[in-house]
């Protein structure tokens, strides 16, 4: 009698088989909503704007010396500079530390990132506070009154 | 023989039933047959609370379940009029507080009540810690509170770029490019919280549907299990107190305890009344994805001490990059929060004395008072 409890009953066999099809069922089906419902909160991807050049809607004029503006290349905010030096330049006006957009202080002739504290110099050098890498610098060209600012490379 | 017992019992369940019915009334008796209200009066009388000189501290669970409760009812009604979308919906809040009569009041309330919501949880939070009230058998109600902590911060940031305004915009920008300076994972992150590479009006879309539906839905869960578990254990009485006295006096939770509390939500309610009514919540500038971020920003006060961590951080510390460090240091404090019942042997053990906790808990009090402190005194432009 005691052997008979505790050997495997004949229809084990079975049972594992129902098992094991049961859990695949369940995991085929976890995978079945799983999957999709990740792929749906991904978001599509966009076609990033790859321009190379962009001509910027603001005339040379229009901006003094020791000033900035903030102008659209592409989809990106980017600034442009007349320095006190009268020389125009234009980096990404993208904070490398937390994303944020920068502005020109004319006060500390310096860009300058008022969310956190961080100051770039007249080459989009980092030089104080957190931001960790140098701003992005365009190449700057004045046609007749039109500003062209254009990624290097 | 049984027909008898049978009579004799019915007759008893008849004198039960009259009994009751001059003392509750036939509605209540009809409703009590069939949803068994008697039940729910027996748990209410079994319900007792741990009277010392601790107590004090149990009412802020409670305020922070009724502020909770201001914030679904004021949600709703603002659901009513905002749009979610970057074209309309600053100017959806604009037309609530100029033309809706009240708008601005609710609008208000929503605002100030989710300010002090967040401190009475902080407030909760820190007395259940230094009272040491999650130690065995109140893990789950710990860890179910800090799930309630971590969807309170989101419902908070989430709630922030709806108005779609100046703050909004950069306030989102940064705290969706904080998870993005993660390794491997940071990129996919900010994306899937962004809607896309940008902040953009999709990002709108997706925070507004994680603020109204997807927090709520966990919330109502990761709530209904809390209070499930304050319920099933009681509430904890701290081992200091339970050393010293020998006897161990209570207080009925209804209507003694019930009756406090009450006292409490009101307080908070002419609190709240009187800030909104007195500061209402300002709208600013419409968000404008191509202007500088303006001088003097900054974060909702919770937000404060990370926010001025991230600033002081130099930007590289040991030649890894100084936020990324700030970023896995709050993960790190976050962590060691959550799991402290597990950390905290003395505590589980039935030990009085329980010095991480303590020193935990009053550093990362101090920190945080000082670091907020900093954050709105230091001047924005130094």
């Amino acid at each position: 009698m005691a052997n008979d409890e505790t050997s495997v009953p004949p229809d084990s066999g079975r049972r594992n088989f129902l098992n094991w099809f049961l859990g695949t069922t369940a995991g085929a089906f976890f995978v079945a909503v799983t999957y999709p419902l990740s792929r749906y909160l991904i978001p599509p991807e966009v076609e990033e704007s790859t321009a190379h050049t962009v001509t910027i809607s603001i005339k040379p004029q229009e901006v003094k010396a020791n000033s900035g503006q903030i102008f659209r290349f592409g989809s990106q905010p980017a600034i442009l500079i007349r320095t006190p030096n009268d020389e125009l330049k234009a980096f990404s006006a993208v904070c490398t530390h937390l994303a944020c957009i920068v502005q020109y202080r004319s006060d500390i002739s310096q860009i300058w990132c008022a969310c956190h504290n961080g100051h770039f110099d007249l080459n989009g050098k980092n030089i104080e506070g957190p931001p960790p890498k140098p701003l992005e610098e365009y190449v700057v060209n004045v046609r007749s009154d039109q500003i062209v600012a254009s990624k290097r490379g | 023989m049984c027909g008898a017992i049978r009579s004799s019992r019915a007759r008893g369940a008849s004198i039960v039933m009259e009994i009751q019915s001059a003392k509750h009334g036939k509605l209540w008796l009809w409703f009590d047959e069939r949803i068994g209200l008697s039940d729910f009066a027996k748990l209410a009388k079994k319900k007792e609370v741990p009277l010392h000189r601790h107590t004090f501290w149990y009412y802020f669970g409670g305020m922070t379940l009724f502020l909770f409760m201001i914030q679904v009812a004021t949600g709703i009604l603002l659901l009513l009029y905002y749009r979610p979308s970057a074209g309309e919906a600053f100017e959806s809040i604009q037309f609530l507080m100029t033309e809706v009569q009240f708008g601005w009041l609710v609008r208000s309330i929503h605002s100030w009540s989710a300010n002090l919501m967040i401190f009475a949880m902080f407030i909760h939070l820190f007395s259940a810690l230094l009272l040491l009230a999650y130690r065995r058998p109140r893990e789950m109600t710990w860890l179910s509170g800090g799930g309630l902590l971590g969807l309170s911060l989101a419902f908070g940031f989430t709630g922030y770029l709806l108005p779609w305004n100046e703050l909004a915009f950069f306030a989102t920008r940064v705290g969706t490019e904080i998870p993005g300076v993660l390794p491997v994972i940071g990129p996919f992150l900010r994306r899937l919280l962004r809607g896309g590479n940008d902040v953009t009006g999709a990002t709108l879309t997706r925070f507004y549907g994680i603020h109204v539906a997807i927090l709520p839905a966990f919330a109502t869960g990761i709530l209904g299990l809390h209070l499930f578990m304050v319920q099933k254990h009681g509430m904890s009485r701290p081992p200091s107190v339970e050393k010293n006295s020998g006897e161990k006096k209570t207080m009925p939770f209804f209507p003694n305890f019930f009756l406090r509390d009450l006292v409490g939500w009101l307080c908070a309610l002419g609190l709240l009344a009187a800030l909104a009514a007195y500061y209402p919540a300002e709208l600013g500038k419409k968000a404008d994805p191509f202007q500088s971020a303006p001088i003097g920003i900054k974060p909702e006060w919770y937000f404060m001490a990370m926010f001025q961590t991230l600033k002081l951080l130099p930007s590289h510390i040991f030649g890894i990059e100084g936020e990324l460090l700030g970023v896995v240091g709050f993960g790190v404090i976050g962590l060691i929060l959550i799991a402290m019942p597990f950390l905290d042997r003395n505590a589980s053990l039935g030990k009085t004395s329980s010095r991480l906790a303590a020193a935990f808990g009053l550093l990362l009090i101090v920190y945080s008072v000082v670091l907020t402190y900093l954050g709105y005194t230091m001047s924005p432009t130094k």
